[in-house]
């Protein structure tokens, strides 16, 4: 069959994306893969094969198995509350509010600025006390000095602690009892320090999750909320059993796009608080970079580097799967 | 040929043109590449360094101005890399030792920095006849030659890189009015540093100041005490395998370190190290500053300067007087560099007493030349801090810092550095002590 003019013309036309896209992700990807199965462990390539030594290495690194707990305790928290906050201001917004453009502006304006400078920002706010001279000079603790906060208590980003469930407590034995025994284990924990960087990506994603609320909640016909209304449902009951279950494709592509955002978070951390006190707030990004280039384990990076992968794909792959379904089906 | 065909032809030809752009970007020519001539006939020669700013790129600077006046047909130039003690750097340069297209010469921590990282590999040739040439042998200290270099395969010491200045890393800060506001003197032992430390927390001063966003500053307090603990000899050995990381001795210091660190701020996680330096500063004239005293590296001194505080004294830190506890920054010759003969003639200046004489005052630092020291009356002199210095660098023995990569791998810090990051946040001395060893045994030199 000749193939028509059209397609030569639209084959030649993404050509270069095709090509560009081949070899500079999927070749990369592919040849990440091949380094973190070789011993290259200085700056001079070596490929003799290890096998998975190297990710048998990493996994048994403390430091990488803190950096996964921070992880998963990041993008619980962090998907959670911006959800939640962008939901609640979608729906403040979407009442028809006087000044709206304003205000959803002014919600939306954080995420126009970039990790790094949001780091900072929030680091001189949230850092515990500053000295009084010198061009480093600033209030101390802003939010503890605001809420009249015991600065001894609350130490934000430099709070070393983790809170854990120990395995004696009541809480314990019943989760003990009930098989869910594994999370009393020392290396589950909230480390407090972190809840600090949660509170400035929120901060700064929250109003995107609140754009695409909005626009999903002034998609849903005004009728079948009505008729909800005329068939005698409350106002509550009219967003639980209407509203919201029309918002779930908007909820599900917040979820991934937010995850996919704290899976790889390293701008962030590093701005604000580096590894933090105890690897409180280190990443599996800033551990790749530490062991590749300060280190100069090459082939440990790579490890890390696919590992990262394959939890950013398991999140990421159903989604698409799902994505073109529903495509396919409109 | 119709228009249609036509058109598809030029879309072809566009994405060759981007296909070759892709391409030949692919393999970036810095500009002010090694080697090329320019039309006058002056050959450039490419030096990467992360010196950007306040007085270490005015010395840098300074030092470059006169080797290209002296040398016409040569122009080194200056490709600095922001980044805090060269993190940024190392990245960038490393990707271009690894592509084969390094700069003419580069900014490298002397000792195991430059060792492991570049020489073991064999992206460095050996500077052998430039020492020969200009009797550096006996003008560079034996402790700094032990430091720059290595012996290859067949067991013949060769000389790696070009110590332009020397910092110390083992000195403890204070603020002299609190001292004697509160009938103190600088401590010189661990008991007496504890003695001092608990009058002033009972004033309500935070006894040592510590920043250590980067780890490497409470890093460096470990480094000292180890010093204190095991003297010159055993520390050094910690490093070549003569001293058993798992002896009482190293237990003692762990134990110390664990007290020292109950003596310090809070919010020492949340500052750098300058930051942390700040807090001898007071607020207003005749105020009481926030803490008293801060072990840092000779370069807290700058800091003072720069804020205007002049009320600081220094003292070696406790237990580690006659110690000098060192870390250089040097300059190499890669295999690949284009213009080797340039290069060298460069190194031969940052080597010799004119050259360190130029660049130290301005950055801090003293010469690593021992005949150095004497600056052209027209020239920027030393500060006070640094003539005290110098008397202790000709008497001291000589240690490598652990922290500024002279002492062992960047491997082996890295460990150290995690380990001691745990400990920080929650103190196990038998945790650490493990640690250590292990990081020791990972680097092939304990068995």
């Amino acid at each position: 069959m000749k193939p028509s003019r059209d397609r030569v013309l639209s084959l030649a036309v993404i050509a270069p994306s095709i090509l560009a896209v081949a070899i500079f992700v999927y070749g990369l990807i592919f040849w990440t893969g091949y380094i973190s199965t070789v011993k290259w462990d200085t700056l001079r390539p070596d490929y003799s094969p290890v096998g998975l030594a190297n990710y048998m290495s990493i996994f048994a690194n403390n430091r990488f198995l803190m950096d996964i707990r921070n992880t998963v305790v990041f993008t619980i928290f962090f998907i959670g509350a911006s959800l939640v906050i962008g939901l609640l201001l979608a729906n403040f917004i979407d009442r028809r509010i006087r000044a709206e453009g304003l205000f959803r502006s002014i919600i939306v304006f954080p995420m126009a600025v970039s990790f790094i400078v949001t780091g900072v920002v929030w680091k001189w706010i949230l850092s515990p006390g500053q000295p009084a001279v010198g061009p480093t000079a600033a209030a101390p603790n802003g939010v503890n000095q605001l809420l009249g906060l015991d600065p001894a208590t609350f130490k934000w980003l430099t709070d070393p602690q983790v809170l854990q469930l120990a395995p004696d407590s009541p809480a314990g034995k019943v989760l003990h009892d009930i098989g869910l025994g594994f999370i009393t284990s020392p290396n589950i924990g909230i480390p407090v320090a972190l809840l600090s960087i949660v509170l400035a990506a929120v901060w700064q994603m929250s109003g995107f999750v609140m754009i695409l609320y909005l626009a999903g909640l002034r998609a849903i016909p005004e009728e079948i909320k009505e008729a909800a209304r005329v068939d005698g449902a409350s106002e509550f009951r009219v967003f639980r059993h209407v509203t919201f279950p029309l918002l779930t494709p908007i909820t599900l592509s917040a979820m991934i796009i937010l995850g996919h955002i704290s899976l790889k978070i390293y701008d962030l951390t590093v701005a604000m608080s580096g590894s933090g006190p105890g690897f409180a707030t280190d990443t599996p990004a800033l551990f790749m970079w530490q062991t590749t280039f300060r280190d100069g384990e090459f082939g440990k990076g790579a490890a890390v580097a696919i590992v990262m992968l394959v939890i950013i794909a398991i999140v990421v792959v159903p989604y698409l799967i799902w994505n073109r379904r529903q495509a396919v089906e409109a | 040929m119709n228009l249609p065909s036509r058109r598809i032809l030029a879309v072809i030809s566009v994405t060759a043109l981007v296909a070759s752009a892709c391409s030949s970007s692919s393999t970036p020519a810095p500009a002010g590449s090694s080697g090329a001539s320019s039309a006058a006939g002056v050959t450039n020669i490419e030096v990467v360094s992360w010196w950007t700013t306040g007085g270490e790129a005015s010395g840098f600077n300074a030092i470059i101005d006169k080797f290209n006046q002296d040398n016409p047909t040569l122009k080194v130039t200056n490709s600095a890399i922001a980044g805090g003690a060269g993190s940024n750097a190392q990245a960038a340069l490393q990707n271009r030792v690894l592509n084969g297209n390094p700069p003419d010469s580069f900014q490298v921590h002397m000792g195991h920095e430059l060792l492991d990282t570049y020489v073991t590999p064999g992206y460095m040739d050996n500077l052998d006849d430039l020492y020969a040439a200009n009797g550096w042998t006996t003008q560079f200290p034996q402790g700094v030659l032990n430091i720059v270099s290595a012996k290859d395969s067949a067991g013949t010491l060769h000389y790696y890189s070009v110590p332009l200045d020397i910092h110390r890393a083992n000195v403890l800060w204070y603020n002299k009015t609190v001292f004697t506001a509160n009938n103190l003197t600088p401590p010189t032992t661990w008991d007496q540093f504890f003695t001092a430390a608990d009058a002033l927390k009972a004033k309500g001063i935070t006894p040592l100041a510590v920043g250590d966003n980067g780890i490497w500053a409470t890093g460096m307090i470990l480094e000292s005490i180890l010093i204190s603990t095991l003297g010159a000899d055993g520390y050094n050995g910690l490093w070549t395998g003569s001293t058993d990381w798992t002896s009482s001795k190293v237990t003692d210091a762990l134990n110390l370190y664990a007290k020292v660190l109950t003596y310090t701020n809070t919010d020492h996680s949340s500052l750098t190290w300058d930051q942390a330096a700040d807090y001898l500063i007071p607020a207003s004239a005749g105020a009481q500053p926030k803490a008293a005293m801060t072990l840092m590296g000779d370069w807290a001194a700058g800091e003072f300067d720069n804020k205007g505080f002049a009320d600081y004294g220094w003292i070696a830190a406790p237990g580690t007087d006659k110690i000098y506890d060192t870390l250089a920054d040097s300059f190499g010759l890669p295999s690949k560099a284009v213009n080797k003969a340039g290069v060298k003639m460069f190194l031969t200046l940052l080597g010799s007493a004119a050259g360190q004489d130029i660049f130290n005052p301005y950055k801090g630092s003293i010469p690593a030349n021992t005949t150095a020291g004497n600056p052209p009356a027209s020239a920027k002199q030393y500060s006070p801090y640094q003539k005290w210095a110098m008397g202790e660098w000709k008497a001291d023995a000589i240690v490598p810092s652990l922290e500024h990569g002279a002492a062992a791998s960047p491997k082996w810090k890295g460990a150290w550095e995690t380990a001691v990051t745990s400990f920080v946040a929650n103190p196990n001395v038998a945790t650490l002590q493990a640690a250590l060893v292990q990081a020791c045994k990972d680097a092939g030199v304990c068995k």
